[in-house]
């Protein structure tokens, strides 16, 4: 856990001082990301330099784990965190087993202990012991040297992790890939992380919980969906942009949104005379059509209008695609313009029928997140 | 021609010593100064102030005449006994041998990427653990090459430190020179020249060997 109480910061003194943090209260829980987001110049990356002493508190106090960090020696304090930049800063004249090697070798780990644990880092990011470990950095590509960084800091397996824009440095889509790859290994890991990115699509998607800052101030500390659909003020509404919306949906999952009512299930031996009853008495448009617990098709009242007497499983038309309980609301829409559905529905990790999910279910999730949270007690 | 050959036929043991004694008193010097230069050089690095100070000074010893900077000595010298003689040529080749090796020090170690200094900063390097793993390493090949520009420029120098006793190589021109002694100028001449080459190309080699594998690398990428 990270605590910072009236974090402050100042550079220089008397007329030309800068503030360049100022009195920033917040925390970040163990075991969750917290992505520090905002304009260059915001004070972010100064916030996590502080953290673990590059830089030196002017004010307030930071406690790691409970101890305040003023009172550590600062050479130890870095041992203890994982440190990775957005330059990556390899050294050069170093293998890639010696650059990841660099905290386990401070700490004086043992020589075995270490080669296992470059090796097992190496396998983690899905690089080839055997081909990588005796190569020096310029052998490699921008993505492989992000890893490395990424592999470095997490070297001596420390609980905590300061990151500066580490997938700053490589193109869109080798980050995606490295980005997917970070959150895998942090859901088993479970690190205390300080991650400073100015992309906002970044934080959203890697923040468990996002903190904005301008000028210095932490503006707003909310988990992402909160962060795009209450935004406090118009710099953040500003700032999250006029398509949050979207971008909500991006976080959202169809498990979220989908409806699980009875109303819309049918069995596949039901007959169509059954069928068109049940649309009128239970006032809905569409059904899914369930075999063995799994959807087999749905029906419509157009589609029973031309059908021939008989059982469902006969007349029932199939879904052009099943959504995953995990697909993004974003996903969900995307699939639904495409296939010119207004319905889908969602199946289990078993194949088995979850939900069904239609325009209106995925607007109405939407809005229950934009809409103002009620006072308490008022 | 033949008067040369010759020359280096009877002589053959007076030039082993004279060559021997002109190694033995620039590579002292090289060696002192490195070890002061080197030192400075790093130093340095801390203080952008300090540094132009301390490189306009070498610039300016630099300047001095040779034979000038023997005769400054020869009365501060004097006052322990060693105003001619091996001690000022070894001074001297000290105090011209720290322009080169602290410029060179120093830029090399200013010319680390930053990014390697935070990034070392923060895994928890100390100051002295990242200049020996980090900012050492990758500075020595420029470092090596002051020692080189150092060395040859000794060679020469303390040719002219036979003057004042110094013994070595220069023995033979300045002797060669008060005798009109043409093919004793010529050899000691030749022996200098060659000397300097030679140096030259072994530190070379030098340079070579210790250049990081990775840095080396990197230079034949780009």
């Amino acid at each position: 856990m990270i605590e910072y109480q009236e974090a402050t910061k100042i550079f220089g003194s008397g007329d030309e001082s800068v503030t360049a943090v100022s009195d920033v209260s917040f925390e970040i829980e163990k075991g969750s990301l917290v992505t520090f987001l905002g304009p260059s110049g915001c004070g972010k990356t100064t916030l996590l330099r502080l953290t673990n002493r590059l830089l030196n508190l002017t004010r307030g106090k930071i406690f790691v784990d409970g101890n305040d960090i003023m009172s550590e020696d600062p050479v130890r304090l870095r041992q203890s965190m994982g440190y990775a930049i957005q330059q990556v800063g390899l050294f050069p004249n170093k293998t890639i087993h010696g650059n990841i090697a660099t905290v386990p070798k401070l700490l004086g780990w043992e020589k075995d202990r270490i080669d296992e644990r470059v090796d097992e880092l190496l396998k983690m990011l899905r690089l080839d012991p055997e081909t990588f470990r005796d190569r020096y950095p310029v052998e490699l590509s921008g993505g492989q040297q992000q890893r490395i960084g990424v592999a470095r800091c997490l070297a001596a397996d420390p609980a905590i992790l300061l990151m500066d824009e580490p997938f700053g440095a490589i193109d869109p889509i080798n980050r995606e890939v490295i980005q997917d790859e970070f959150l895998r290994i942090q859901n088993k890991l479970k690190k205390t992380i300080a991650f400073v990115t100015h992309d906002l699509q970044e934080a959203i998607k890697m923040g468990d919980k996002i903190a904005i800052f301008k000028e210095g101030r932490l503006v707003q500390y909310d988990p992402p969906e909160v962060l795009l659909t209450q935004p406090k003020d118009d710099y953040i509404a500003d700032f999250v942009g006029a398509d949050r919306a979207l971008k909500v949906l991006g976080i959202l999952r169809a498990e979220d949104a989908m409806n699980t009512d009875e109303r819309y299930v049918l069995k596949s031996t039901a007959g169509t005379a059954e069928a068109r009853e049940c649309l009128g008495d239970r006032d809905v448009d569409h059904c899914v059509v369930v075999k063995d617990d799994k959807p087999y098709g749905y029906i419509t009242g157009e589609i029973l209008k031309e059908a021939k007497e008989g059982e469902l499983r006969d007349v029932a038309a199939s879904y052009p695609v099943l959504l995953d309980a995990k697909t993004t609301l974003r996903d969900v829409l995307s699939q639904m313009l495409m296939n010119d559905m207004e319905m889908l529905t969602v199946a289990d990790e078993d194949g088995k029928y979850a939900g069904v999910i239609t325009f209106r279910d995925i607007q109405r999730e939407l809005l229950e997140g934009f809409r103002e949270p009620e006072n308490e007690g008022g | 021609m033949t008067a040369l050959i010759q020359f280096f036929r009877d002589n053959t043991d007076t030039i082993w010593r004279l060559t021997y004694e002109h190694v033995w008193i620039v590579s002292l010097a090289v060696c002192l100064a490195t070890v002061i230069g080197v030192s400075i050089g790093i130093a340095i690095t801390r203080d952008e102030k300090m540094a132009n100070r301390v490189i306009n000074a070498a610039n300016v010893l630099m300047t001095i005449p040779s034979i000038a900077l023997f005769g400054i000595m020869l009365p501060i010298l004097s006052v322990i006994g060693h105003g001619l003689g091996k001690v000022p040529a070894v001074t001297a080749l000290v105090l011209y041998s720290q322009l080169p090796i602290i410029r060179n020090t120093y830029t090399a170690i200013k010319n680390v990427p930053p990014e390697l200094i935070e990034a070392g900063k923060g895994l928890g390097m100390s100051n002295l653990r990242r200049l020996r793993e980090v900012e050492i390493p990758l500075a020595i090949p420029v470092i090596i090459a002051g020692l080189r520009t150092a060395a040859v420029m000794n060679i020469g120098i303390a040719a002219i430190a036979a003057y004042i006793g110094s013994g070595g190589l220069g023995e033979f021109i300045q002797q060669g020179i008060s005798r009109v002694y043409n093919e004793m100028i010529v050899a000691g001449a030749l022996l200098v020249s060659l000397l300097a080459i030679f140096v030259d190309i072994a530190m070379a080699l030098v340079e070579r060997l210790v250049t990081p594998k990775g840095t080396a690398l990197e230079k034949k990428m780009k």
